[in-house]
Order: structure tokens, then sequence, then C-alpha cells
């Protein structure tokens, strides 16, 4: 599901806190996230960089599209964000071992 | 392992063409500060697959509530703002409380005093200290075609729609380095609807209109045509454009059947499970006017609306520093207050501090967009309903 990070993450341990959301009490700290992409606030972004910040952000995000919350956010925050088509992104799953291009 | 294509972000030059002197403001030549602005250009407009990078006449941040940034956010605008400046007229979204009057609602000292720190970082940028989310309500828009660049949702949407402005729905980042630099990515013409909704509730009120917003929002991309809505209202307008934003990525809506796209109904079954998913409460503790913030024309209303009458409960109303004088002027506030409510500038519902699960179980608000945030972030039960509904129920003559 797409992630909301101003809302639906808590900024400190990575867990997402939406009860709404598939990823509901998990956290994405040092994994990699796959989702589709960011909806929501544009203030996210600062989520993204404080994440990185607490030591908590993703290892890498991949995204089916790049929004600009979560595109500037990665940027500021040195967060590796790979976009992957529809097939890439559709044979991924949960807790599978992923490697990212440097 | 898995082949993914590599969205480089440090590295450039990407496909986004740039001219000789944003290569030398990327590689460092003009600071620290344009280097970073110019970085996040770079890296959102190779995400949204940019041609290049065009000027703006307006920029408009997100990131200001101590709230939502945090020590991090503090931290980073301080250092920002030491050495950057802005390069274009830049105008500011809602904080955390009300400047005027910031110790109230058991606002603690350490919030004011990082609030204060974030403040005076945007000042120093040389950014105008407006603390609204309706921009598009306060200032004097410029000519029809302008590209602008503006971050809070609600405002992208609404400046793409209805002021016939031309906007990216930027972040707090990209829209920050848009106004270091006066300039934003361009990935072409704006987009067409890719999805078709048809308003099936009929004489539908605000919360109606917010409620299909985060509906829509959620089935199209980039753009969405909404058909049978007939000619909303600014109440209804400003509902629809915050909901849109909450739920997706959309950056514009047009009114229409979208042309070969299937019609989606938004009716009685539909509405009621948006409603279900954000409406969590029946009552609350305390009513909330806004998010957006309400603007002169709305306080007019609701003074109208109010005359004669009083809330049996707190009634927090939110509207931006420059509406609530001009309705002190014209005697809407007075009405206002002596019905019960207190009015607030410089912030909204939204995200604010003030609205704290420790002495609120629920909140009653007319805001889809102020439910989302509400239930998720501030973690209080809310209550949704039209303001008609809320004033009908509320309020006794008095």
């Amino acid at each position: 599901m797409p992630i909301n990070f101003l809302g639906a993450v808590d900024k400190k341990t990575g867990e997402v806190t939406d009860s709404g959301h598939d990823l509901h009490g998990r956290s994405f700290k040092g994994k990699i996230l796959v989702f589709p992409h960011g909806v929501g606030s544009s203030v996210g972004a600062y989520t993204i960089y404080s994440l990185a910040s607490h030591g908590s952000a993703p290892a890498g995000m991949v995204c089916k599209k790049a929004d600009l919350t979560v595109a500037s956010g990665c940027a500021l925050a040195n967060i590796p964000l790979y976009v992957a088509d529809d097939t890439e992104y559709d044979s991924l799953a949960d807790g599978e071992q992923l490697r990212l291009p440097a | 392992m898995h082949a993914v294509q590599v969205l480089y972000l440090l590295c450039p030059p990407g496909p986004v063409e740039l001219t000789a002197e944003e290569e030398a403001a990327l590689a460092g030549e003009e600071g620290e500060a344009l280097q970073t602005a110019y970085r996040i250009l770079l890296a959102t407009g190779e995400a949204t697959d940019a041609e290049r990078l065009v000027p703006v006449e307006w920029a408009h941040v997100s990131g200001v509530n101590y709230n939502t940034i945090g020590d991090t956010g503090e931290e980073f605008l301080a250092e920002l703002s030491r050495s950057a400046r802005v390069r274009t007229k830049t105008t500011l979204n809602p904080m955390g409380y009300d400047s005027e009057s910031p110790g109230g609602h058991g606002v603690t000292a350490e919030f004011a005093r990082r609030q204060e720190s974030i403040k005076e970082s945007y000042a120093r940028l040389g950014v105008e200290p407006s603390f609204s989310c309706i921009p598009y309500e306060i200032y004097e828009l410029p000519p029809e075609g302008t590209r602008v660049a503006f971050a809070e949702s609600n405002a992208a949407i609404y400046a793409n729609s209805v002021a016939g402005l031309n906007t990216n729905k930027e972040s707090a980042f990209s829209a920050l380095a848009s106004a270091l630099t006066g300039k934003t990515t361009y990935a072409g013409p704006p987009p067409g609807p890719d999805a078709a909704v048809h308003m099936g509730i009929k004489d539908p009120d605000e919360v109606a209109f917010g409620l299909m917003g985060f509906f829509a929002g959620k089935l199209a991309d980039g753009a969405v045509a909404i058909s049978g809505a007939g000619s909303p209202d600014t109440r209804c307008t400003k509902s629809l454009c915050a909901g849109l934003g909450t739920s997706g990525t959309c950056s514009r809506y047009e009114l229409g059947e979208g042309q070969g796209l299937e019609r989606v109904d938004f009716g009685r079954e539909e509405m009621q499970s948006v409603h279900d998913e954000l409406s969590t409460a029946e009552g609350g503790d305390v009513i909330t006017l806004a998010s957006p913030q309400l603007g002169l024309g709305e306080l007019g209303e609701l003074s109208a609306m109010l005359a004669g009458r009083r809330f049996g409960k707190m009634c927090m109303v939110f509207c931006p520093r420059a509406a609530q004088n001009k309705a002190r002027r014209l005697g809407y506030a007075a009405t206002i207050e002596r019905a019960g409510c207190e009015i607030l500038s410089d912030c909204c519902t939204c995200l604010t501090p003030l609205i704290s699960r420790d002495d609120v179980d629920s909140v009653i608000t007319n805001s889809v967009k102020g439910a989302y945030y509400l239930k998720n972030s501030n973690r209080v039960g809310v209550d949704l309903r039209p303001l008609s509904e809320i004033i009908k129920q509320e309020t006794e003559r008095g």
C-alpha cells in the first residue's frame, strides 16, 4: 500500500503506525522498503530525513513510481531509491534478500 | 536478486538538462546551500522524468510546524539559514501554535523555543511569515498560466485546478529548493485525467466533497475528472482539494466527464465506506473548524450561522492572521467569539499540538483532511460532520 510518511510512520523507530496499513506494526529500519509510492503530506520528506538522523531509515527504497516527497527526502537523507517497473515490482516477495545496485 | 532500474540521486547528469550555471551550482561553486538545493531538484526531476528546470514566480513552503519536522528539521533549517536566502517570493505553511498566544493549550516552553527557532530560520531565509495553508486566498494571484512551486497539497491542487496556475505537487524539500534557486522541475504540460469519478450524492455538502476527494485520490495518479458536482462553493472546493491531496498523488482535478475514461460512481455506499474509515467516534470533547484554514468569506458565513447561538463545548476556528484581522474589522470575529469559539491564526487543525490525546478523546470536525491526521497523528477519535449539522447539534440559542 502507498505510504503517507507524515502521520503513518514513527520517525524515531521506523515503525508503520497506521492501523489500516498492510505493514502496520512492522519496522523498516535497516531493511529495503518496497511500496508503490508515497502519498499525502509534502512534509513527509522531513520524516524521511528524520528517520535517517535517528538511524531508523530503510537501507533503501523500491517504488513503482517516485513522487516528489519520497524522492526529495531520500536525496537529502542519502537513501538509495529505486524505481522498478511493474513486472519487477510484482516479482518482489516479502522477506526476500535483495541487493540494490550501488 | 532482481535487476531494478537505478534512479541516480547523487550522480549528475541524468536526463534533466541543466544549464552551465546550474551545473556549476550543483558542483558547489555557489556554496553548500545552493548545492543541496540543486541536488534536491535534480533528484526530484529524475524521479518525475523532468526535462529541465524552469523559473517560478512564487514558492509556498511546508515544514514549519515543530510537531511535524522535529529536532532534525529545526536543526536543518537553522544550519541552512546561516548562509542561504530565497530568490523568489516565498510564503509559509502553518506552524504549531498562534504566535500571539503561544502559551495556550498546554504548549510547553521547550516546544515554543524550538518553534521560535524554526520561525527565525525562515525569517533569516527571507520567507514571508504567512503561516497559512491557503496562500491562494490571502495573496493576489499571479496571471493565469504562471508557474509556482506549492508544497502544501491542498494549495497545489487548488492552484492547478481553480486558480489557473501551474505547480508540481511539490514536497517540503523541493519547494524549499525552488525558493532558494527560483526554479522548479518541468516534466511537460499538466497531466490529463487518468480517472473519472461521478458525484452520485444529491446536494453534496463539504464533507461529501472531502470524502469524494479522498476516494478519488486513491484512484487517480496525476489528475481526476469529476462529473455531477455542479459548481461547488469555496468551502466545498477547499474540502475537495484537501481530501484529494491527502490520500493520493493527484495534482489537479477538472470538472467534466473525462473523455474515454471509465466512470467510477461515488454514491451512498462508497461515501459510507470512506466515512467509516475516517470517522471513528460518536461526538467529541472539542470542535475544530479548518484544514484548510477558513478564509474571510467563510468567517463571514460562520458568523452569520452563529448569530444569536452558543456552543456547548470548545470550538477552535483556524484562519490566516490576515483573515482574522479583517474579520475583526468587519465584526465577524466578535460574533464568532460570542458564540464561544476561539479564533486561532498561524496554525491549523492538522498536526497541531493544541489538540492532544492527553486532554481530548475525540474531536468533532467537518474536515476530511483534519480527520485523517487527527486520527493517525494526534491519535484521537474523530466525529466527521458537516458544519451545518455541527452548528445544529452543538449550539443553542443564547
